[in-house]
């Protein structure tokens, strides 16, 4: 997926390193020119230095074969903006605006924008859920004690295909709250639950043990690219 | 009319002391108290301090009982955020919105917002002042 985020700031920044992490083509347009040395000495030669609301520089940025385009300054006119020439004049099938002041979410939903958010992880959850290839979605983060709520989708060639529950050794402190058949039947789980190929797995786990979640889910080989398939309990 | 003008520079306060003395109920709206020195002293309209793309501020200057809103900020992009709340949430009958920037400008124009660029109007101005009948003989 090719993704356009317009704001080099901290959400911007964050965003980038974690979609290109997921392997995609991002752009970051940022005006600033430190700011942008300072980007590109991160995260490579991914920045381009411009005003992200001229449709020249959304021209020279590719919007027009963007798959997505992500707004995320400091000011809300300026990410309305982007949003909207971006629909308008490219037709950039999916745009995202974060928001600053919470007054605006209505503001923006009304005038069209497709998605607002306001918070890195928000806008994250919202582009894993647009990808169907993407196995760990984030649906919550619980008020303290880091502890997420996340859905795994069990790819056809995991090792975890046709095991029951109370055979797979999750990490600590991860309890399976929901397991969403392929056709959408939601099913309390318990110990002697299948998991099939294309089950969506809700589990509730730590922050940290995430990876080790999703390599024990999704993974064909006892050992993932991390180690160890299952955490000692 | 109700008219309420986001904006107190040098076109918004002309505009709003022009609008006033012809008997029109005017509001300026300005982010900056400083930008009320442009109006006189006997200028007889409201003034409020506030930000135009703030839903709050707007329904507190009566933009919801208003018959025109003018955006002259000097942000485009804040023209148009405001114009569109204007418009679209509050539904004034009448919203104008200046935006510098012709490429935008002419984008909003297509998306339903009147609108007019400083920058195109300049332009052709200087153009039609430029090439108008033939160029005197130099001397």
């Amino acid at each position: 997926m090719y993704v356009v985020i317009v704001g080099g700031g901290k959400v911007g920044y964050h965003l980038a390193r974690a979609l290109l992490e997921d392997g995609h083509e991002v752009l970051l347009i940022e005006r600033d020119r430190a700011r942008c040395e300072r980007l590109e000495a991160e995260l490579g030669d991914i920045v381009l230095r411009g005003d992200g609301c001229e449709v020249g520089v959304m021209e020279r940025a590719g919007f027009n074969r963007a798959d997505m385009v992500v707004a995320v300054t400091g000011d809300d006119e300026d990410n309305l903006v982007v949003c909207q020439v971006a629909k308008a004049r490219f037709q950039v099938p999916r745009t995202v605006a974060r928001i600053n002041n919470p007054k605006n979410a209505e503001v923006f939903r009304r005038l069209g924008i497709d998605h607002t958010v306001n918070a890195t992880d928000a806008i994250l959850a919202h582009i894993e859920q647009e990808l169907p290839v993407h196995a760990l979605i984030h649906l919550l983060s619980m008020r303290g004690g880091g502890l997420e709520m996340v859905e795994v989708r069990v790819p056809p060639q995991a090792a975890v295909v046709g095991k029951r529950l109370k055979e797979v050794l999750l990490p600590q402190q991860s309890i399976v709250a929901l397991v969403i058949e392929e056709d959408g039947t939601p099913k309390p789980p318990d110990p002697d639950t299948v998991i099939h190929a294309d089950d969506k797995v809700v589990v509730v786990t730590r922050r940290e043990n995430e990876e080790a979640l999703r390599e024990i889910l999704t993974s064909p080989a006892r050992f993932g690219p991390y180690g160890p398939v299952a955490a000692p309990r | 009319m109700k008219v309420v003008i986001m904006g107190c520079g040098r076109v918004g306060s002309e505009l709003a002391v022009q609008l006033e003395g012809e008997g029109h109920q005017v509001t300026v709206l300005d982010i900056n108290p400083d930008a009320f020195r442009r109006l006189p002293p006997d200028f007889k309209g409201r003034r409020v301090v506030g930000n135009g793309i703030d839903q709050d501020v707007l329904r507190r200057v009566g933009v919801a009982e208003a018959d025109v809103f003018i955006a002259v900020t000097q942000g485009d992009n804040r023209n148009v955020m405001a114009a569109q709340i204007a418009k679209y949430i509050f539904q004034v009958p009448r919203v104008v919105c200046r935006i510098y920037d012709p490429v935008r400008e002419e984008i909003y124009r297509g998306l339903g917002l009147e609108t007019f660029s400083p920058t195109r109007i300049t332009v052709d101005r200087l153009r039609g002042l430029a090439l108008q009948g033939p160029v005197p003989e130099r001397e």
